[in-house]
């Protein structure tokens, strides 16, 4: 039983960190709850589908589909989390003054919001996948401790629930005018942490030969298979032994973020201006 | 503008994100398939078997890279794991999946099956 609640607990917690900081992230958004309940049913179900195709989707590719396959929705994380922080800095100043369903704004707020329920949805997906496969193991093999487990099981989700929980609540504890920044910069490394890892994933596959051994090892002082380690991979992509390609991935990501989130920020007046950038 | 507002995100990806990520990608695979890297690559054979890594002991020589071919002859899923090696797998049921290690430095690295931790546990002696 224990087994089962520490990997069901482990799954469910880094989906649930990460749907936590994007809930605290889209406070104030409106429609946020919808799209983000919408996006932990899509990535349930995505969860189930992926599972039966477990063995079809490992086979692809000279046996690289599951690595190639990790890394294509991760850096499709990437895109939506991005485009959420730049959205956000765009509007933070209307959210903040709660000015936020003017005419063009709900439209653009409603891209924002599907960008929201994607990342939800992917990292709900991911983790969740693998919960399934556990879980189809647990019942397959019938044994008599079955009922154990899921109720290890049940148990660890209602665990990782409750500690996302804890960390929703302590970010939407901090005042609404220093949340956003704050939150933009935990979403911002949390992409590029997932930047990191789909390198990885490509790196596992085979397809990047170069840069890929580890730079340092720091597992001796904080190792990534520690809770405290798993929490903050989670939240800021810490890697105890990252390869040269995963620093730069994370480096260019994070970098690009708050380059295009800083530079798109509300200024004052720029408000009411069109954008020039759609020619190209 | 209403009507061009909700597709400047988009605008912006294209102009920035898209393309940096393409050629990121693409520089990385580009240099990634070198050829003539799969003539001589040594394959390793491991089952999993009531939950159990069969070799569970295996040595390698340090310098090559290395194709692990885990079979697993349980009905159950397994996820083969190491963060010595940085390799996190899922193995359905009677199926099999390759690992392709990196060229490895001398040293003991650990894998062992997730979701049967308590049994599922193996080592890789480099030298």
């Amino acid at each position: 039983m224990l087994a089962a609640l520490v990997i069901v607990f482990r799954e469910v917690l880094e989906a649930g960190l990460i749907i936590g900081v994007v809930l605290a992230a889209s406070r104030s958004v409106f429609g946020r709850n919808s799209a983000v309940t919408l996006g932990v049913l899509a990535g349930v179900l995505g969860s189930i589908i992926v599972a039966l195709f477990a063995a079809r989707i490992s086979e692809a590719f000279d046996g690289r589909g599951q690595e190639l396959f990790i890394a294509a929705i991760l850096f499709f994380a990437v895109l939506m989390l991005a485009w959420h922080v730049i959205w956000m800095a765009e509007h933070a100043r209307e959210m903040t003054q709660q000015l936020r369903r003017l005419g063009s704004d709900v439209a653009a707020g409603a891209q924002s919001l599907f960008a929201l329920g994607a990342a939800v949805a992917i990292a709900v997906m991911r983790e969740g996948s693998e919960v399934v496969l556990f879980m189809t193991g647990i019942v397959m093999q019938g044994k008599e401790t079955a009922s154990e487990l899921l109720l290890g099981s049940s148990l660890g989700l209602m665990l990782g629930a409750a500690v996302s929980l804890v960390l929703y609540l302590g970010l939407a504890a901090i005042p609404l005018k220093r949340m956003f920044s704050v939150t933009g910069i935990l979403v911002t490394l949390l992409a590029a942490g997932l930047a990191a890892s789909a390198m990885k994933m490509l790196s596992n596959a085979g397809l990047i030969n170069v840069l890929d051994t580890s730079l340092w090892d720091t597992s001796w002082l904080l190792s990534e298979n520690s809770w405290p380690g798993r929490v903050l991979h989670v939240l800021v992509g810490y890697m105890d032994r990252p390869t040269g390609m995963q620093l730069i991935a994370y480096v260019i990501t994070a970098g690009s973020i708050f380059g295009l989130a800083y530079s798109r920020r509300t200024p004052a007046a720029a408000e009411a201006q069109p954008t020039p950038s759609l020619s190209s | 503008m209403s009507l061009f507002l909700p597709w400047r995100p988009f605008a912006l990806f294209r102009k920035s994100f898209v393309p940096l990520f393409t050629v990121t990608l693409a520089a990385a695979a580009g240099q990634g398939l070198s050829p003539g890297q799969a003539a001589e690559e040594m394959v390793v054979e491991i089952s999993i078997k009531d939950h159990k890594f069969d070799p569970d002991a295996i040595k390698l020589p340090a310098g090559t890279p290395v194709k692990l071919s885990v079979k697993n002859l349980d009905a159950s899923p397994e996820e083969f794991e190491s963060k010595d090696l940085g390799f996190e797998k899922v193995i359905a049921g009677n199926s099999s999946a390759i690992i392709r290690l990196k060229p490895l430095k001398p040293g003991t690295y650990i894998f062992f099956g997730e979701y049967h931790e308590d049994t599922a546990q193996g080592h890789i002696e480099v030298e």
